[in-house]
C-alpha cells in the first residue's frame, strides 16, 4: 500500500508542478490545487499509514498519529483560503490586463 | 562610567545647534560645549592614564555573537580624545565665523558633533566589532560632509569616490577583526594583544594582516587609496581642517598603533608598511607641488605626512613609534591652521587658486604673521615643533632600515621627500602672501576678516611655537606614555627607556642635511615654472572620471545581469524556483543508502488500490486536458473527493470532513472564475517548454514519491503519545486531534483563522472595485433574462429551503460533538457555509441577501476576538494563555455533560471559518449578477 501511495504522492506533485509552470491562470490555480493536495497527503503520509486506527480515545485500540492529522486540517483550510485568494487574483488580473497570462502581457493575444 | 559621557555627550548635545537655528550665537555655544566639556571630564582621568593606568567600562551587549559595550582609556585613547575634542573645540569656533550669515552652520554643527562621537568610538572603543560600527559611522558622515553642497556635481562625485574607498576598506577591516577573533577567541583589545604571539604564527596571519593594511590604509590615504582624500576637498574648509587632516584620517594610524604588538615585527609588516609608506610619502609631496588649488595643496601634503607616520610604523622599532606619535601631534597642530587659513582666504576672495592668490600680505598681514609659524613647522624650520620630528624622522631612516642596498635607499629617499616637503611649504606661503599681486580676484576689493578667525589660529601657532622650544616635554610627558601603551605596557616598565633628544647630538651632519633639504626645496621653488609647463605637459588624469567611468560600466553590467534573471515573467520565476527547490533537495535524497526501510508494507486490498489508482488517473487527466478548462476542473473536483476517501480509508476522519466540505467550495469558487475567464487555453507557442515543464514535473514527482516512501517505511519517532495520554486527562475530551487544536496547539489554530481571516478580506479587497469590461448585461439581455425564465432551477430552490435548517442542525451536532468525536469548529464552519451558499446558488444573490444575515466581516472579526478572549481569560485565572478549563456537570434527563472554555475556542474557530467562507463566496458570486459590482456584500 506504501508503494501505492508514495506513486500517487509522486503522480499528484508532478501534475501539480506541471500545470503551475503553465503560462495561463486557470492552469496554474488547477496546478496550486493539485500542489496542496500533493503536500498536504505528503504531511499526513509522515505519520504513517493505519487501517481502522482512528485517533479517538476509546474508539480503537490503536490510534493514528493525531498531530500530523491536526496540522493537515488546517493545512487543508489555508489552502482553501490560498486557492480563493488566487482565483481572486487571477479574476482581477485577466479583466483588468485583458488576457490570462500570468506575465499580465500577451501581444499575440486578442483580448478578452 | 565617566568614559560613556564622555562618548555620549556629543550625541546628547547633536540636537541642541538644529533646535537652536534661529539664535546662531546659542547654536554655536551649544555645539561648543561638547568638546569643552569632554575635555574638562577627560584632565582629571589624564594623571592616572599617563602613569600607565588603563579605565575600562563593560557592558554585554550581544554577547553570543562577542559583541559587548566596553570602553577602554590608556595613554593612546586619551591623546586621540584630546585631539579631537580640543581641534572640535578649535574647528566649531572657526565654522561659526566660515559659515557667517548663512543658514549651513547648524546642519554642519550637528554633523561634526556626530562625527565627533564616531570618532571618539573609534578610539575608546575596547571591542574590535563595535569599535568598527564606529569607524563605518565615521565614513558615512565624512560622505555626507564632503556632499556637504550637494547641489554642486563636484561635491556629489567627490563624497562617492570617498564612501567607495573607505567603505570598502571598512568591509576587508570587518573581515581582519572577523578572522582575528575566531584565531584569538575574543574580539576585546587587551585579549587580542595578550595573544598576539599565537596571532603572528596562526596560518592565516598573511590574511589578517592584508585585510588589516587594506582596512586602515583606505581610512588613512595611503598610496594607491589616496585618491579619495584630494576629492574630498570640495568638502567645507572646517571639514577639510578637522576630518581630513587632524582626525578622521588618522584613524586609521591609530588603529595600527592600537594593534601594534599585534602586527609589528613581523617580516611582512615592515616591508609592507615601509614600503607603502614610504610611495606615499614620495608621491604625496611630489605633487602637493604642482596643486595650484590651496586645499588641493594641503591635501596632498596631508597624503605625505600620513605616509610618514606609517613608515614611521612599519620600523617596528620603539624609537620609530616615539616619533611616529610625535609627528602625529605636531602634523594635527600645523596642519589644523593652514587649513583655516586656506579657508578664509578662500571665503574673501572667492577662490582658493595659487595662480590668482597672490600678495595677500598686504591684505591680510596679521594672518601672514600667523600663517607662517604652522607654514614654517610643516617645512621643518628651527624651533618649531615640526623641525624634530623632521629631524628624528631622517635619523630613524637611517639607524632603522635594515642593511644592503635598502639601508642606503631609504635614507637617500627620505632625504628627497623632505626636500619636496620644503618645496611645496615655501610654495603654499610665498605665492600666497607675496610673488606680486592678486589676479583677477572674484572678489574685489577684498572684504576684511572677521578678528575672531585669529583665535583659533594664534592657539594652533603658539602650541606649535611651544612644543619647538620644549620638545622634551611632550616627548616625556605625553608621547612617552602613549607610546607604552601602544606597546601594550599596562604599567610603565621598569626599564623604560627615556627618548632622548641627545640622539641628535649623535649626528653632527644631520644639520648639514637639514640645509640641504631647504635648498633643495628652495631650487624646486625657484624653478617652478619650467616645472609647471613640464606638469602641464602631462596628460591630465582625473580619478573621480575613472571611477565614474567604472561605476557606470559596473552598474550597466549588474542590470544586466538582473534582467537576465529578473525580466518580469512569471512563469520563468516559477521554473526557477521549483528548480531551486530540486537542486537542493535531490542532493541529500540521492545520498541515501537505501529507499524501502524496514518497516512492513501494509497489504492491498482491491478496493483502496482501484481507488488510488483511479486518483491518479484523475490528477494526470487534470494535466493532459488542463486546456479544456471546465473538464479540468470537474476532473480536479474529482480528485478532491478522492482523497477525502483516502482520508477516511487511513484512520482520519476529521481530515475527510474537512476535505470534503473544502472541495465543494474550493470547486464552487473556480467555478465562479470560469465564467469570466476564457473556457478554454490556447495553444503554447513555445513547443519545447511544455516538454521540458513536464520533464521537471516528474522530476519533482519522482522526488517527492521517493521521499514518502522512504519515510513511510521507516519507524516513527513520535511526540504524539502525549497527546494521547493526556488528551482526557488534560483537555477533556477523546477526539485527539481536536483536542490538539482547540488545546494543546491553540495558540498554532488562533494564527491559522488569523491567516484564514486575512485571505478573505484579501478577496474581499480584490473584488471590490474589479471592473467587468464588458461583462455588464446589455439592458436587452435582462429584459431578456425577466421575460423568458426564472434563471433558478425550479428543484433546487424547493430542496434549498428545507435543506437550510437541517443542514444547520448537522453542523451544529458536529460543532458540539467535535471535542469526543471527529468534527469541530473547522468542519462545522465549512459546512454551515455550505448550506448558506447553497441558498445563494439556489435563488439568487438577491434573493439571499435580502433575507440572510451578510455581516460577515464582522462576523470574521467577532470569531477572532471569541477566540483571543478565550485565551486571554485564562490569563485571568493566572494560568498561561490558551489554558482550557472543563468540568462534567449533570443535568435532569440529558444526563452527565461537560462544559469546556475549548469549546468557547472552538466557537471562535467556527465564527471565523463562516464569515471568512462567506465573505469569499458571496463576493465572488457578486459578480456574476446582472447588477454587477454594485453594493458590496459584508
Amino acid at each position: 500500500m506504501e508503494i501505492l501511495v508514495a506513486l500517487m504522492l509522486g503522480v499528484l506533485t508532478t501534475c501539480g508542478v506541471y500545470l503551475v509552470l503553465r503560462p495561463r491562470t486557470f492552469s496554474v490555480v488547477l496546478g496550486l490545487t493539485m500542489l496542496s493536495h500533493a503536500v498536504n497527503l505528503f504531511l499526513f503520509s509522515m505519520g504513517r499509514l493505519h487501517s481502522n486506527a482512528p485517533a479517538v480515545i476509546g474508539a480503537a485500540e490503536q490510534h493514528a498519529d493525531p498531530l500530523p492529522q491536526a496540522l493537515v486540517l488546517t493545512a487543508i483550510v489555508i489552502s482553501f483560503a490560498m486557492t480563493a485568494f488566487v482565483v481572486a487574483l487571477a479574476l482581477r488580473s485577466a479583466l483588468e490586463l485583458r488576457n490570462d497570462h500570468v506575465d499580465g502581457v500577451d501581444k499575440e493575444e486578442e483580448p478578452i | 562610567m565617566t568614559l560613556l559621557l564622555i562618548l555620549l555627550l556629543p550625541l546628547v548635545l547633536l540636537p541642541a545647534p538644529v533646535l537652536l537655528r534661529r539664535f546662531p550665537r546659542a547654536a554655536v555655544s551649544s555645539a561648543l560645549l561638547a568638546p569643552a566639556l569632554i575635555l574638562w571630564l577627560l584632565l582629571p582621568l589624564l594623571p592616572a592614564v599617563l602613569q600607565g593606568g588603563v579605565l575600562l567600562w563593560h557592558f554585554d551587549w550581544i554577547p553570543t555573537l562577542g559583541l559587548s559595550l566596553s570602553l577602554r582609556l590608556d595613554a593612546l585613547a586619551a591623546l586621540f580624545v584630546a585631539l579631537i575634542s580640543g581641534i572640535g573645540l578649535a574647528v566649531i569656533f572657526y565654522a561659526h565665523h566660515y559659515f557667517a550669515g548663512k543658514p549651513d552652520a547648524p546642519r554642519f554643527f550637528a554633523m561634526i558633533l556626530g562625527f565627533m562621537m564616531a570618532m571618539l568610538g573609534i578610539v575608546l572603543s575596547e571591542n574590535l566589532l563595535f569599535m568598527l560600527v564606529f569607524w563605518e559611522m565615521t565614513s558615512l558622515i565624512s560622505f555626507l560632509l564632503i556632499g556637504f553642497y550637494g547641489q554642486k556635481r563636484i561635491s556629489r562625485r567627490g563624497a562617492r569616490l570617498s564612501l567607495f574607498i573607505t567603505g570598502g576598506g571598512g568591509l576587508a577591516l570587518l573581515a581582519a577583526i572577523l578572522l582575528m577573533g575566531s584565531v584569538a577567541g575574543s574580539l576585546q583589545i587587551s585579549e587580542i594583544l595578550a595573544q598576539a604571539e599565537l596571532l603572528q604564527q596562526h596560518s592565516s596571519f598573511p590574511w589578517i594582516l592584508g585585510l588589516f593594511l587594506l582596512g586602515v590604509f583606505t581610512k588613512s590615504a595611503q598610496f594607491p587609496f589616496h585618491l579619495w582624500l584630494p576629492h574630498a576637498m570640495s568638502a567645507p574648509t572646517p571639514v577639510s581642517a578637522y576630518l581630513h587632516s587632524a582626525t578622521m584620517v588618522k584613524a586609521g594610524i591609530f588603529l595600527m598603533m592600537r594593534l601594534y604588538p599585534v602586527f609589528s615585527g613581523t617580516e611582512s609588516w615592515f616591508y609592507w608598511v615601509v614600503a607603502i609608506g614610504f610611495i606615499t610619502l614620495l608621491v604625496g609631496s611630489f605633487v602637493a607641488i604642482f596643486m595650484h588649488d590651496m586645499k588641493g595643496l594641503l591635501a596632498y601634503s596631508t597624503i605625505s605626512h600620513l605616509g610618514l607616520i606609517t613608515l614611521l610604523l612599519g620600523y617596528g622599532t620603539e624609537a620609530a613609534l616615539t616619533v611616529a606619535v610625535f609627528h602625529l601631534i605636531n602634523h594635527a597642530l600645523f596642519k589644523a591652521p593652514l587649513f583655516m587659513m586656506a579657508g578664509s582666504i578662500d571665503k574673501a576672495a572667492g577662490t582658493r587658486d595659487l595662480r590668482q592668490i597672490n600678495g595677500m600680505a598686504r591684505h591680510y598681514p596679521l594672518l601672514a604673521v600667523l600663517s607662517f609659524i604652522p607654514t614654517a613647522a610643516m617645512a621643518g624650520l628651527p624651533y618649531l615643533n615640526g623641525y624634530f620630528s623632521k629631524k628624528l624622522f631622517i635619523v630613524e631612516s637611517f639607524q632603522s632600515s635594515g642593511s644592503g642596498w635598502f639601508a642606503l635607499l631609504i635614507p637617500a629617499l627620505a632625504i628627497l621627500g623632505a626636500a619636496f616637503s620644503v618645496g611645496y611649504a615655501i610654495r603654499l606661503f610665498h605665492n600666497t602672501f607675496f610673488n606680486g599681486k592678486p589676479q583677477d580676484i572674484p572678489n574685489w576689493p577684498l572684504p576684511a576678516i572677521s578678528g575672531w578667525v585669529y583665535l583659533p589660529l594664534a592657539c594652533f601657532a603658539a602650541l606649535c611655537l611651544w612644543i619647538g622650544f620644549w620638545p622634551e616635554v611632550v616627548l616625556h610627558q605625553l608621547v612617552e606614555p602613549v607610546v607604552q601603551a601602544a606597546q601594550g605596557n599596562v604599567a610603565l616598565a621598569s626599564d623604560f627607556s627615556r627618548y632622548d633628544l641627545a640622539v641628535l647630538q649623535q649626528y653632527p651632519w644631520l644639520t648639514g642635511i637639514s640645509i640641504l633639504t631647504f635648498a633643495g626645496g628652495l631650487a624646486l621653488y625657484s624653478t617652478r615654472k619650467a616645472l609647471f609647463a613640464w606638469h602641464d605637459s602631462l596628460p591630465t588624469v582625473d580619478a573621480k572620471d575613472i571611477f565614474e567611468s567604472w561605476m557606470s560600466w559596473l552598474i550597466e553590467r549588474s542590470q544586466q545581469g538582473v534582467h537576465l534573471v529578473e525580466n518580469g515573467s512569471l512563469q520563468r520565476y516559477v521554473i526557477y524556483l521549483v528548480l531551486t527547490a530540486l537542486l537542493f533537495t535531490s542532493w541529500p535524497l540521492l545520498q541515501l543508502q537505501q529507499w524501502r526501510g524496514e518497516l512492513a508494507l501494509m497489504p492491498v486490498d482491491p478496493m483502496s488500490a482501484g481507488a488510488l489508482v483511479l486518483l491518479m488517473v484523475m490528477a494526470v487527466a487534470v494535466a493532459v486536458l488542463h486546456r479544456q478548462r471546465l473538464i479540468a476542473l470537474l476532473f480536479t473536483g474529482a480528485t478532491g473527493l478522492l482523497i477525502t476517501v483516502g482520508f477516511a480509508r487511513f484512520s482520519a476522519p476529521d481530515l475527510a470532513l474537512t476535505q470534503f466540505s473544502v472541495e465543494v467550495m474550493a470547486i464552487f469558487i473556480m467555478m465562479l472564475a470560469l465564467s469570466f475567464l476564457p473556457q478554454s487555453s490556447p495553444k503554447e507557442k513555445v513547443r519545447y517548454r511544455a516538454k521540458r515543464d513536464a520533464v521537471v514535473a516528474t522530476i519533482a514527482g519522482i522526488g517527492v514519491g521517493v521521499l514518502s516512501f522512504a519515510v513511510m517505511t521507516r519507524p516513527q519517532q513520535t511526540i504524539s503519545d502525549y497527546f494521547l495520554v493526556n488528551s482526557v486527562p488534560g483537555g477533556g475530551g477523546t477526539n485527539v486531534v481536536n483536542v490538539i487544536l482547540v488545546d494543546f496547539r491553540g495558540f498554532d489554530t488562533l494564527g491559522e483563522i488569523a491567516v484564514l481571516a486575512i485571505a478573505a478580506l484579501a478577496v474581499f479587497a480584490l473584488t471590490r472595485n474589479l471592473r467587468l469590461k464588458g461583462h455588464t448585461p446589455s439592458a436587452e439581455h435582462i429584459d431578456a433574462w425577466h421575460g423568458y425564465a426564472q434563471p433558478y432551477p425550479l428543484i433546487l430552490r424547493t430542496l434549498a429551503r428545507p435543506l437550510l435548517p437541517m443542514a444547520l442542525l448537522v453542523s451544529a451536532y458536529i460543532f458540539l460533538r467535535g471535542h469526543n468525536l471527529p468534527g469541530g469548529g473547522f468542519i462545522a464552519g465549512l459546512i454551515t457555509a455550505a448550506a448558506l451558499s447553497l441558498q445563494y446558488v439556489a435563488c439568487g444573490i438577491r434573493w439571499a441577501q435580502v433575507r440572510m444575515l451578510t455581516q460577515f466581516r464582522p462576523l470574521i472579526g467577532a470569531g477572532l476576538l471569541i477566540a483571543g478572549l478565550t485565551g486571554l481569560g485564562s490569563l485571568w485565572f493566572d494560568h498561561p494563555f490558551l489554558t482550557t478549563w472543563f468540568s462534567y456537570f449533570e443535568l435532569p434527563l440529558i444526563g452527565k455533560f461537560e462544559l469546556a472554555t475549548a469549546l468557547l475556542f472552538d466557537l471562535g474557530v467556527y465564527a471565523t471559518v463562516v464569515g471568512s467562507t462567506m465573505l469569499i463566496l458571496a463576493n465572488m458570486g457578486r459578480l456574476m449578477t446582472i447588477h454587477g459590482p454594485g453594493k458590496e456584500i459584508g
